[in-house]
């Protein structure tokens, strides 16, 4: 996993069946030191997040896991808000 | 699998139900050398491995889902195990 900063939503109003009612959020990845590091992303929500929450998020074919049985098509979701963490140095 | 060493934690109240009462930590993967190499991951930790530990890990979900022994957990990384040390002869 890696953990991100809810940077936006994404609204889509035309999309694959498996995809509604999904809220889809635009994420930034992140160092343990807050550094952005990497592309931004779309992803999945799984747990409630809005934007400027830090959270983590899996990615490849686990995304989907948290909403079966339903085949949701998504390749990357958000798993839990971050309360806090700790990094040594 | 890659190795690693345990450089952090991170607490999360609210998360997925498959990962209620999983133990997460930062793990920085390490070269051969000990150089460390790339960006710190978050892993489920199914070992009992604690901060500056040297750990195996798996980048893989059926592999971290299974490590932390539920069906279909949404997991992508896990510590598998805790190295005593490494080997190498060439």
């Amino acid at each position: 996993m890696q953990i991100a900063r809810v940077i936006g939503d994404v609204v889509a109003t035309v999309k694959q069946p498996g995809l509604d009612g999904q809220k889809l959020l635009v994420l930034q990845p992140v160092t343990p030191d807050r550094q952005a590091v990497g592309r931004t992303l779309v992803a999945a929500d799984a747990t409630g997040a809005g934007v400027g929450e830090h959270v983590f998020f899996v990615r490849g074919r686990e995304a989907s896991f948290p909403f079966l049985p339903a085949e949701v098509p998504v390749d990357a979701c958000i798993v839990g808000i971050v309360d806090h963490w700790n990094v040594e140095a | 699998m890659q190795i690693g060493r345990v450089v952090g934690t991170l607490v999360s109240t609210q998360k997925h139900r498959k990962l209620e009462g999983a133990k997460l930590l930062f793990v920085q993967p390490l070269a051969l050398d000990d150089t460390p190499r790339g960006a710190p991951l978050l892993t489920i930790d199914s070992v009992g491995a604690g901060v500056g530990e040297k750990v195996l890990v798996v980048i893989e979900g059926r592999a971290a889902g299974e490590a932390l022994r539920r069906k279909a957990a949404p997991v992508d990384a896990a510590i598998i195990g805790i190295i005593d040390r490494v080997d190498l002869h060439d």
